[in-house]
């Protein structure tokens, strides 16, 4: 049974187009954007009109799923009963090369967040979309936001140009910890590296299901990298990242640890010790065994119930009709995962909001 | 418990090492800057000969980018898998988790202590009597 | 370091369980071993300009290892060389103590990846008859493998060819970190000749594709690169899957080799979910992905997965099916899994038979 005054970590209110975003840029880029001609950005990570992409019952008959508010509160508020949802925004301003453009894109999208949704409807907060390849302007942009209270998040994508552990990131993590905000991780490519380990896939299927690894390399990126021992209340968030994987993936972590640990002396506790206390994981999709009996499994294997976040990952179609809680879920955890982790992940819910 | 004459001191020079067998166990014996100390030679993970492995001294970090090395030639890494035992007490440098046992405050400035682990290499008590080296066994 | 004593061989009698080792890594005695089988061309060509890879360093990995060569430290051969190039010191430490009757080599610094695609075939084809004139000739316990220049699919496949049929050779091997995705068309050929010569094919963790070992980058460290193997090979294979190698090539066998196995489960649950949403992208798959692992691919066990508490990888073991690894000790690497303490966990004898042994003898084909 869904808990009512759930926390849904993970929704994607959808830019309509470049026009919308358009207002929030200044007269220098507004004149750039069309003289240029430019073409939306809209990622292949999601292809407009694939099944993953949206559900078929969350398509409008015109606009885009999840493009207004009354899409949003219809199909995923009222009906989850949500007391509050996280807004990513995966409108492509991350996938630029240019760092200006990148960054003249993530704070229109960020202010049209503000603007469009998260000031017209109090059950909404939003995650701080940045560019990462100038540390330095995205932590400006992080400041920036910081201010409207209605962020609780950075958005960052699952595979982008270095892993998310290297130091040259660190001022980005230092600013989301110091205002407390999560760093959300987002499954997704900004394509400046093949998006697999091994070059590129020809087919999308390989794409979407290769998200998984790009997770397990960015987690183990950030353990190794020690970025947990420099910044130990940073909360970072793995959102439509799938979680079954994860004690596969730790197990691994771990045993080398025990026998390379003196190549990464910073890292003074088992990688599963720190997921425990900073990693977390969104619920869809929840890539599940054939039977529900082995869900509990891996749930056990997982060593923690402090891991799971509810998310809908709406409008993208992960599951049948209200069926978001995965068959073979214990009872005993759908309060923590719809409810209890949430709160105690995104410091920031904490705050009264006007 | 007996007492079992092994060696003349002059035998294993400061820090080198050299592996006996003592009531039909392998023991290893090292002499640390003139201290002598006897490990069982079969690491806890595992089972490799632990008398293999490269000595080196303790790393630590207190953040990344910076190492802290101290007591070189103190720390013996399985030729294995490399875990790291403290030749003087035995003590292994990882833990395994205890998840229950142990929750890790947050809230606590993070010093890098190491968490001694409780997998032990077995140490044999060792001392020298008029220059030879006695195991304890 | 002074260490004067090597422990005594184990003396151990042949009432331990005779076992399967599918993964041993044999290694020249000198640089020079295969000139034998390199023509003058290729010595000269060695002497003045390598045999460079795709990555920095003209010797070595692009990330230091842990420790020299990987090796174990105790597997040095007493009468010098390297770890894995002595096959009378193989034979005393690790085939007859721990009772091998049937070992897989899998020849790594064999040439392959090599950038030069007629020196990289010309190291490989030197490889594969190192094999038989060093090892599989001399103990008839080990067996070889087809060692294969794979970026250079067509004349891979004449390699294959050439071996097909020989007693000594039971698979081919490719490195995984490929210069594209091992499903991709263009090394479809190797697969059509293995399948053909009922070889499987093994996919051993390592190699440099020439890309970023990750899908974000290049990570800093050597324990990144060791846990990554696991996302390289699952890219890899599911490549392999979703490019319908296994619709095309119904009798292919592949090997994960080094890739660990704990994740194999996940994987197939999650492939399973996102080709059901998207079939429509893949008409040529008629199966779900999870069938075509179930019936075309096996799993070496090392390195094992040590779990806390251990028994949590029976549970893995039952998902994917006690039919589906082969044991493997990656002698003489550091990460080395001793068979006797590789799975200390209360299972019944047929499966100890069927992980140990009996997996492997099914899939090479070997009567033992």
């Amino acid at each position: 049974m869904i808990e009512a005054g759930a926390i849904d970590c993970d929704v994607h209110p959808t830019v309509p187009s470049l026009e919308a975003l358009v207002p929030y840029m200044s007269e220098h880029w507004q004149d750039m954007v069309k003289t240029r001609g430019l073409d939306e950005l809209v990622s292949i990570s999601y292809p407009a009109n694939s099944p993953i992409t949206a559900r078929a019952d969350w398509r409008p008959a015109k606009g885009k799923p999840a493009g207004t508010l009354e899409q949003m509160r219809t199909e995923c508020l009222d009906p989850f009963k949500t007391s509050i949802a996280i807004c990513n925004c995966l409108y492509g301003a991350q996938l630029l090369f240019s760092e200006d453009m990148g960054s003249m894109f993530a704070s229109a999208v960020n202010d049209w967040i503000a603007k469009e949704w998260l000031d017209r409807e109090p059950r909404l907060r939003g995650s701080i979309v940045v560019q990462t390849q100038n540390v330095e302007m995205a932590v400006e942009e992080i400041e920036r936001c910081a201010k409207n209270p209605r962020f609780v998040q950075v958005l960052l994508l699952a595979s982008g140009d270095h892993p998310l552990g290297k130091r040259f990131y660190w001022p980005i993590y230092a600013a989301a910890e110091r205002h407390g905000l999560a760093i959300g991780i987002h499954a997704g490519s900004n394509y400046h590296n093949p998006p697999t380990a091994v070059g590129w896939p020809s087919y999308y299927t390989e794409d979407y299901a290769a998200q998984a690894q790009a997770f397990q390399t960015q987690l183990t990126s950030l353990i190794c990298e020690g970025v947990f021992s420099s910044y130990p209340k940073l909360k970072v968030v793995l959102l439509e990242s799938g979680w079954t994987w994860l004690p596969a993936h730790l197990w691994r972590l771990s045993k080398y640890w025990h026998g390379l640990r003196m190549e990464i002396p910073w890292v003074d506790r088992s990688p599963m010790e720190i997921v425990k206390t900073n990693i977390r994981l969104s619920l869809q999709p929840t890539d599940a065994p054939p039977d529900p009996a082995s869900l509990e499994k891996i749930i056990e294997h997982m060593q923690s119930d402090e891991i799971l976040l509810f998310s809908t990952d709406y409008p993208h179609g992960q599951f049948e009709g209200m069926e978001v809680l995965p068959q073979g879920l214990p009872k005993s955890l759908v309060r923590k995962i719809m409810v209890d982790n949430p709160r105690a992940t995104y410091a920031r819910l904490l705050e009264t909001v006007t | 418990m007996s007492r079992h004459v092994v060696a003349p001191t002059r035998e294993i020079p400061p820090g080198s090492r050299k592996l006996f067998t003592i009531k039909g166990r392998p023991i290893a014996i090292f002499n640390l800057n003139g201290d002598f100390y006897g490990m069982f030679n079969r690491c806890p993970h595992q089972g490799g000969s632990l008398c293999e492995g490269a000595v080196t001294g303790l790393v630590e970090s207190t953040a990344a980018g910076r190492y802290s090395y101290s007591r070189r030639g103190e720390i013996i890494r399985c030729p294995w898998h490399g875990w790291e035992f403290d030749i003087r007490t035995g003590k292994s440098y990882c833990s395994p988790d205890k998840v229950k046992a142990r929750s890790y405050p947050v809230e606590t400035a993070h010093g890098a202590e190491l968490v001694e682990g409780p997998y032990v290499a077995e140490t044999v008590p060792v001392h020298v009597e008029e220059d030879y080296i006695v195991v304890e066994m | 370091m002074n260490v004067n004593v090597k422990p005594e061989a184990a003396k151990r009698t042949s009432s331990r369980l005779a076992i399967a080792d599918c993964d041993i890594h044999p290694v020249r005695a000198t640089p020079n071993a295969f000139d034998p089988w390199l023509s003058a061309r290729w010595r000269d060509h060695l002497k003045t300009f390598g045999s460079p890879r795709r990555l920095a360093m003209q010797a070595g990995p692009a990330f230091p290892k842990g420790q020299p060569d990987a090796a174990r430290r105790d597997a040095l051969p007493p009468e010098g060389g390297r770890a894995g190039s002595s096959l009378s010191f193989m034979q005393a430490q690790h085939l007859d103590p721990n009772n091998v009757i049937f070992g897989v080599l899998n020849p790594l610094q064999s040439g392959q990846g090599v950038a030069n695609p007629e020196l990289c075939a010309a190291l490989c084809a030197a490889t594969n008859e190192w094999q038989v004139a060093e090892w599989t000739s001399k103990d008839t316990r080990l067996k070889a493998s087809v060692v294969v220049p794979y970026e250079s699919a067509d004349v891979s496949a004449a390699e294959i060819r050439k071996w097909a049929g020989h007693k000594d050779f039971v698979q081919v091997l490719v490195l995984s970190r490929t210069g594209e995705p091992l499903g991709n068309r263009r090394y479809w050929p190797i697969y059509q000749a293995a399948a053909e010569a009922g070889l499987p094919v093994a996919v051993h963790a390592f190699g440099y594709g020439g890309g970023p070992i990750t899908s974000t980058g290049w990570p800093s460290h050597y324990i990144e690169e060791m846990a990554g193997h696991a996302q390289s090979c699952q890219a890899g294979l599911a490549s392999i899957v979703i490019e319908g190698v296994f619709e095309r090539f119904p009798k292919l066998k592949i090997v994960m080799v080094e890739a660990g196995f704990a994740w194999a489960p996940a994987f197939a649950w999650r492939l399973d979910k996102t080709w059901k949403a998207l079939r429509a992208e893949t008409p040529h798959l008629k199966r779900l992905p999870s069938e075509y692992l179930k019936e075309h691919v096996w799993w070496t066990t090392q390195p094992m997965e040590e779990p806390e508490p251990r028994t949590h990888v029976l549970d893995t073991i039952g998902w994917m099916g006690w039919d589906r690894l082969l044991f493997a000790t990656d002698y003489p690497h550091w990460d080395f899994d001793d068979p006797s303490l590789a799975l200390p966990l209360p299972i019944s004898e047929e499966q100890r038979l069927s992980f140990f042994r009996e997996n492997a003898l099914a899939v090479y084909g070997v009567k033992a």
